[in-house]
C-alpha cells in the first residue's frame, strides 16, 4: 500500500541515488557485518572455516539470485524453473564429461549449451504468456520446472551421479585454518563470472541495449534496439549464470542427483528479495549474507539444526519484504491507478 | 430460478455419474477416481483465492501436509475417528491459513509467489526437526485404514459439500467482494471494502480446503502421513490444476483435478516415454501447451464452446 500513496518524484530522487551508489546506513550494515565476521573468524577457528564455506556456497546462491533477477529486469518474470534449468545444465556438463571432454572444456561447453536453451525457451515459452498476467507468466514457468525435472530424470534417472572434482582435494592451511582449495575456488568462479556479466552490461553496446530494452521497452524500440532480441539474450545470459550455479553447487553436494537445486532455489529467491528483486548488485551482495548465515546460524544457534535451514531462508524472506519489500538496494515501485 | 436450472440440472448429472462410478468400476480405478475428488477440493480451494481473489499462491501444499499429519497424529495418539479429524484439519488449517494470510497483505504478485514457494519449501522440513512428535522421515501412520470405496465416498462427499459452500460463498456479498479485490484492490477500498478482512478470509478459506483435502491424500496412501508426499511438486501440481481448470470459475474444476490426477497415471501408458519418470515430462509438456492454447483453461474453453453453440 505504501507504494500507492507515494508520489512519483520521491521515488525519481531515489532512483538516482540508486544509480549512484549504495544508499549510506545499507553499506554501513555491510561493512559492520563484514567486520563482525573478520574478528570472529581471527577469534575462532571453526568459525573462520564456515564463513569461508558459507561464503562460497553464498556465491552459488548469489549467481542463482542474480540469474533471477536478470530475468526479473527483463521480463518481469520470475523464473521458478531457473534451479531446475540450472540442475538440468549440471547433468549436461556430467554427460560430456563422461564423452570423454575434460571438466573446464565441459564446463564452457554447458554454458553455451545453457545460454541457446535459455534464449530459446524464452522466444518459444514466454513471450507469448508475457503480457498476459503474472499468474500466466508464474504457472508456465511452474510448468516448465515440472517438465525439466521430468526430462532429466527420464534421461539420467534419478540415482546420484558423481562428478570429478574441478579444484582437487588439496587443503590449504592458513593460520590453523584449514580450507578446501574447493571454496576458494567456488567462489573464484562465480565472481568472476559474475564481473563478466556486470562488465558486458556495463561496457557493451550490447549491454547497453539490454538495459534499455528492460527499462523502457517501448522507447528503445523507438531508437532501434531490436528488444524481442534483448530480452531473449538476457534469458540466455540468465541460464549461462545458473548453469555457473549449478556446477559450482554440484562439488559442495558431493553427488548430483535431481532434486540439487531445489533448496538451493528457496535460498537465492531469500538472496534475491533481500538484495531487491531489481538489483543486480543486490542479489550478489544477497546471496553471499545468506549463505554466511545460514552456515553459521545452524552451527551457533542450538535451536535451529540443519533441517531447519530452508525454514529460515523462508522467514528471512517473509521478514524482508514485511519490513523492507524494496530490499537492501531495490527500487521503490510506483503504481498507477 | 431459470438461469440456475441448467446449473443444477447438470450438477447433478454429474453426481449422478459419480455416485454410479464405484459400481462399475474397478477397485485400482476407484482408487484412482477417489484421488480426482482429493485434487478436487484443493483446487476448489486453491481457485478461491487465486481466482477468485487474485492472490496466487504456490504453498497450498503446505496447508495439505498440515491437514494430512492432523489426521495421522490425531488417529495414531487419540484413536480419533477419521471424519472428525477432517473437519479438526479444516478448522486448523482455516485459522493458520487466517494468520498466515496476514503477512499476505503486504505482498502481491510475484512477491506472494516467492514467499508462499519457500512456505511449500519450508513446511515438509518440520517433520524431519520435531521428529519425535511428527515420525521424521518415515512419517506417521494413522491408526486405521480405510478402503477404496471408504476413500472414494469421502472424496466426493467433501467435495460436494465443499463445492456447495464454496458456491454459496462466492455468489453473495462475501464472492462480490472477492472479486471486487481481484479486479482492483484500488477500487475495492473505495467501495468500502475492507481489503484486510476479505483478503485473510479468502487465505483462510482456501487452506482450511487445502487441509481437508490432506487428510484425504492420507488416507489415500495408506494413511501415511511423510514429508516426501508434500515436496514442493504437490504445490505445483495444484497451481496447475486450477490453471487448467480455468482460473475464476468453478465449471472448470472437475477437468482440472482429472488433469492433476489422472494424467500421471494415463500418460505412464503412453509407449516410449511411459515410464514413470516419463510421466513427468507429459505432464510438465501438458503443462506449458495447454497455457499457450487455452490461457482461461477449461472453463474458458467451455464458454468459447458455448458461445459457438448459440451462433
Amino acid at each position: 500500500m505504501a507504494a500507492l500513496e507515494s508520489s512519483p518524484r520521491p521515488s525519481l530522487r531515489r532512483r538516482g541515488a540508486a544509480l549512484g551508489g549504495v544508499v549510506p546506513p545499507v553499506s554501513l550494515l555491510l561493512v559492520a557485518g563484514a567486520a563482525g565476521l573478520l574478528v570472529g573468524c581471527l577469534r575462532s577457528e571453526v568459525f573462520a572455516q564456515l564463513t569461508v564455506q558459507g561464503l562460497a556456497l553464498g556465491a552459488v546462491y548469489g549467481s542463482l539470485a542474480l540469474a533471477l533477477v536478470l530475468v526479473y529486469r527483463a521480463t518481469r518474470v520470475v523464473n521458478f524453473a531457473q534451479g531446475e534449468l540450472a540442475m538440468a545444465t549440471t547433468y549436461v556438463a556430467w554427460q560430456l564429461i563422461q564423452w570423454g571432454l575434460s571438466y573446464w572444456e565441459a564446463f564452457f561447453a554447458t554454458l553455451a549449451i545453457a545460454f541457446v536453451l535459455g534464449t530459446v525457451l524464452e522466444v518459444a515459452l514466454v513471450r507469448p504468456v508475457q503480457q498476459r498476467s503474472v499468474i500466466g507468466a508464474v504457472i508456465v514457468t511452474v510448468g516448465l520446472f515440472i517438465l525439466i525435472d521430468g526430462v532429466v530424470n527420464w534421461v539420467w534417472g534419478g540415482e546420484f551421479k558423481y562428478m570429478p572434482s574441478p579444484f582437487g582435494t588439496k587443503i590449504y592451511h592458513v593460520g590453523g585454518v584449514s580450507i578446501a582449495r574447493l571454496y576458494p575456488g567456488m567462489l573464484a568462479v562465480v565472481l568472476v563470472s559474475v564481473v563478466l556479466v556486470w562488465a558486458l552490461f556495463r561496457f557493451t553496446k550490447l549491454g547497453l541495449g539490454m538495459r534499455a530494452a528492460a527499462f523502457r521497452p517501448a522507447e528503445s524500440a523507438l531508437v532501434g534496439v531490436r528488444v524481442d532480441w534483448m530480452l531473449a539474450i538476457g534469458w540466455g545470459l540468465a541460464a549461462v549464470l545458473g548453469a555457473v550455479a549449478g556446477l559450482m553447487a554440484e562439488p559442495s553436494q558431493f553427488f548430483l542427483e535431481p532434486t540439487l537445486m531445489q533448496p538451493i532455489l528457496v535460498y537465492a529467491f531469500a538472496a534475491a528479495v533481500l538484495g531487491g528483486l531489481d538489483s543486480p548488485a543486490g542479489a550478489v551482495v544477497g546471496g553471499l549474507v545468506i549463505g554466511v548465515s545460514l552456515n553459521l546460524v545452524v552451527q551457533y544457534v542450538p535451536a535451529i539444526s540443519s533441517e531447519l535451514q530452508a525454514p529460515f531462508a523462508f522467514a528471512v524472506l517473509v521478514g524482508v519484504l514485511l519490513l523492507k519489500p524494496t530490499g537492501l538496494f531495490g527500487r521503490r515501485e510506483v503504481r498507477r491507478v | 430460478m431459470r438461469r440456475l436450472l441448467p446449473a443444477i440440472a447438470s450438477l447433478l448429472a454429474v453426481a449422478g455419474l459419480l455416485s454410479a462410478l464405484p459400481f462399475v468400476l474397478s477397485a485400482y480405478n476407484v482408487s484412482l477416481a477417489a484421488r480426482v475428488g482429493i485434487f478436487f477440493v484443493a483446487i476448489l480451494g486453491l481457485n478461491i483465492l487465486t481466482g477468485y481473489t487474485g492472490q496466487i499462491s504456490i504453498g497450498h501444499g503446505a496447508f495439505m501436509a498440515i491437514g494430512g499429519y492432523t489426521t495421522a497424529v490425531m488417529s495414531q495418539d487419540h484413536h480419533t475417528n477419521l471424519v472428525v479429524t477432517m473437519l479438526m484439519a479444516f478448522a486448523i488449517c482455516f485459522v493458520l491459513g487466517l494468520i498466515l494470510g496476514l503477512p499476505a497483505l503486504r505482498l502481491s504478485g510475484v512477491y506472494l509467489a516467492l514467499a508462499t514457494f519457500a512456505l511449500a519449501v519450508s513446511v515438509p522440513q518440520l517433520p524431519l526437526k520435531w521428529s519425535k512428535f511428527l515420525g521424521g522421515r518415515d512419517g506417521v501412520q494413522t491408526s486405521r485404514t480405510v478402503s477404496h470405496v471408504w476413500l472414494y465416498g469421502a472424496a466426493w462427499a467433501a467435495s460436494a459439500i465443499l463445492f456447495v459452500l464454496a458456491w454459496l460463498i462466492l455468489r453473495g456479498r462475501v464472492g462480490r467482494a472477492f472479486r471486487a479485490v481481484r479486479d482492483s484492490e484500488i477500487a475495492a477500498v473505495a467501495s468500502g471494502i475492507e481489503l484486510p478482512v476479505y483478503k485473510t478470509l479468502a487465505f483462510g478459506i482456501s487452506a482450511a480446503y487445502a487441509g481437508v483435502a490432506g487428510s484425504l491424500l492420507v488416507l489415500a496412501t495408506n494413511g501415511f502421513a511423510e514429508p516426501s508426499e508434500f515436496g514442493i511438486v504437490l504445490s505445483l501440481q495444484l497451481l496447475v490444476g486450477a490453471a487448467v481448470a480455468g482460473l475464476g470459475s468453478l465449471w472448470g474444476i472437475l477437468a482440472g483435478a482429472a488433469f492433476v490426477g489422472l494424467l500421471p497415471a494415463v500418460s505412464s501408458g503412453v509407449p516410449v516415454i511411459g515410464s514413470s519418470h516419463g510421466r513427468d515430462v507429459v505432464f510438465g509438456a501438458a503443462v506449458v501447451l495447454v497455457m499457450l492454447l487455452l490461457p482461461d483453461g477449461f472453463a474458458g474453453l467451455l464458454k468459447r464452446l458455448r458461445r459457438l453453440a448459440r451462433a
